[in-house]
């Protein structure tokens, strides 16, 4: 039996109201122009749904959205400028501050680019440990996704328990880098520190803990009847469509294409794992969602082989010019000073020439281009952040859908504005 | 990433349409880029993406500052069947900086395209909509470029606002 017919007689009347022949409003005789008159309506920038401080410019007949036009910067803190005058170890903070749930997709992206234009190996062990700290970084901001997006939806315990996960996360990111967020652990040529004793230990704990988590999210939700009415059919945007506005990630795996970079173009050792890319069938909001939770589960098994096969060596280049040296070093030798001192106080140099890193961040292809003129400091530092591409395609998404909808879209898009304005 | 021949060959597939379109073809870091006159970027992005590379992937503003001429704009294009990328840029004068947009082409130019303007002043001919996109609508000069100081600029709160008069000046 469909499961449509068995929606009640309520749900059946709600149907069969057309989106396109809007009645005037109650009381509007209808036929006198009044049931076609536009309303502008000003949503944000201060908006709790909106994610930030993101603005939208709706054009409203009666309740359903016939255009939109997101207005952004108000998050806009110059870091690519602020960029342009650090040496290029220093920019790794300012650059982890743009999208702020992918901290370590940040500075990969950025690092990456410059290891590109250095010719600089990352010992296996580094890349290794990269990716642990990457796929708990998506799990992470999956979490911050799930548990807004359901709130927008009304679920409120979502968010209590989405939280509650999110928070061991963070606790292994202070136990190995030192911070909750922005941890600047990963540096050019490597990363900063070993994980320390016990890492592994917890790191165990949450990936035996973390499938039977989402097991249990995915029982809230995933055959929720208030979930099933807003999001299934709502927003869909055929393959195409996303192609032109350039939209990757989540997004574009729910329409059915498999484009994921860590499978097509594999970087730091990501070839060396087995994960599924999880893909959708209509493109649909429920579809964003299904695809989501379900790369939660194939970044826990990427942890699993990651934390399994962790290589012996060093976590960081042993190239003394771009890694500073151990601190033990310092003490007895007088080649390890000079190098420390060199590359606190001026940084090193990195040779002429442009390189673009595209790496898969939770939302799609986050790239970095660097371009360097042979000093210290990079001479122009640019970040394609998947937010700001996306957010494009959500007039295509809304539009001709109501309103109410279109938080729920909003909230299924994931756009954060600090990766949009940067 | 094509490698030199290939990229070679696709260059000569832009000099088959025009063939003073191609000035520059370089393969560095294992990255493939091919530099055009300013007025044939639509021409090389047409012949690219009949080539397979379709998807847009970024647009970025570059200033090269003291060089001449000194605004770039590059293109990255993306192919998803061969996982093959290969960049097309472009370089400005100030005193003309006039590129013919691409929104009508790769509908995902459009927020780019609009940043690029914002930050570097490069002015895309032919976008629907060109305004600042980061930056206040009020903002004078374009942040980005290298000679554009850092700093200097008062942060206006209530309490100092008339103490400060004429500051967007």
């Amino acid at each position: 039996m469909d499961p449509v017919s068995k929606v009640s007689d309520y749900r059946k009347l709600e149907e069969s109201v057309t989106l396109s022949t809007v009645e005037g409003p109650l009381g509007a005789s209808g036929s006198d122009g009044a049931s076609t008159e536009l309303f502008t309506l000003n949503m944000g920038p201060h908006h709790p749904a909106t994610h930030g401080v993101l603005r939208l410019l709706v054009t409203l007949e009666g309740e359903v959205v016939r255009d939109l036009k997101p207005i952004i910067g108000y998050l806009h803190t110059g870091i690519e400028k602020t960029a342009e005058t650090k040496s290029y170890w220093k920019v790794i903070p300012v650059i982890e501050r743009m999208d702020y749930l992918a901290y370590f997709f940040n500075s990969m992206a950025y690092c990456g680019a410059v290891e590109t234009l250095l010719e600089v190996e990352v010992p296996k062990r580094a890349q290794y440990l990269r990716v642990i700290h990457m796929e708990l970084n998506r799990i992470m901001s999956h979490l911050v996704w799930l548990g807004t997006a359901a709130l927008d939806l009304g679920a409120m315990s979502m968010f209590w328990y989405c939280f509650r996960e999110r928070e061991t996360i963070l606790d292994l990111f202070e136990q190995s880098t030192g911070q909750r967020m922005h941890t600047r652990y990963f540096q050019i040529g490597g990363v900063i520190e070993d994980i320390p004793v016990g890492f592994a230990a917890k790191l165990k704990y949450l990936t035996d803990e973390m499938p039977r988590r989402i097991t249990q999210y995915e029982a809230l939700l995933t055959k929720n009847e208030i979930v099933l009415q807003r999001l299934r059919n709502v927003g869909v945007v055929d393959e195409k469509t996303l192609l032109g506005l350039g939209v990757t990630g989540p997004l574009l795996r729910a329409t059915g294409n498999p484009w994921d970079l860590r499978k097509a173009a594999p970087y730091c050792s990501y070839d060396d794992f087995d994960f599924k890319i999880p893909v959708g069938t209509v493109g649909d909001n429920y579809d964003r969602y299904r695809v989501r939770t379900a790369e939660m589960r194939e970044s826990v098994k990427i942890i699993e082989q990651a934390m399994e096969g962790l290589p012996e060596g060093p976590h960081i280049t042993e190239d003394r010019k771009i890694a500073l040296p151990p601190r033990h070093e310092l003490a007895t030798s007088m080649e390890a000073l000079i190098h420390h001192f060199k590359l606190v106080t001026e940084g090193f140099r990195v040779p002429a020439g442009e390189a673009y890193h595209p790496i898969e961040s939770p939302r799609g292809e986050l790239g970095c281009f660097v371009r360097s003129d042979g000093s210290s400091k990079p001479a122009r530092v640019h970040m394609r952040d998947p937010s700001f591409v996306n957010l494009q395609s959500l007039s295509t998404m809304v539009e001709g859908s109501y309103i109410a909808d279109l938080i729920a879209t909003l909230a299924m898009l994931d756009p954060i504005i600090g990766g949009v304005d940067r | 990433m094509p490698d030199a021949d290939g990229l070679e060959m696709l260059a000569q597939r832009i000099r088959d349409l025009r063939a003073d379109a191609v000035i520059e073809v370089t393969h560095n870091h294992g990255q493939a880029m091919i530099e055009v006159a300013p007025d044939a970027n639509r021409e090389a992005l047409v012949v690219l993406s009949e080539q397979g590379y379709s998807f847009l992937s970024s647009l970025h503003g570059v200033d090269y500052y003291p060089d001449e001429p000194r605004l770039g704009v590059h293109y990255q294009l993306l192919d998803m069947d061969r996982v093959d990328r290969v960049g097309v840029k472009l370089r400005v004068t100030l005193d003309d900086p006039a590129v013919a947009s691409v929104v009508d082409l790769f509908p995902t130019a459009d927020h780019h395209e609009r940043e690029v303007y914002d930050m570097f002043g490069v002015v895309f001919e032919g976008h629907p909509d060109l305004r600042r996109i980061l930056m206040p609508e009020d903002y004078q000069g374009h942040p980005q470029r290298r000679d554009f100081p850092t700093g200097g600029e008062p942060v206006i709160f209530t309490y100092n606002e008339p103490q400060t008069p004429g500051w967007t000046q």
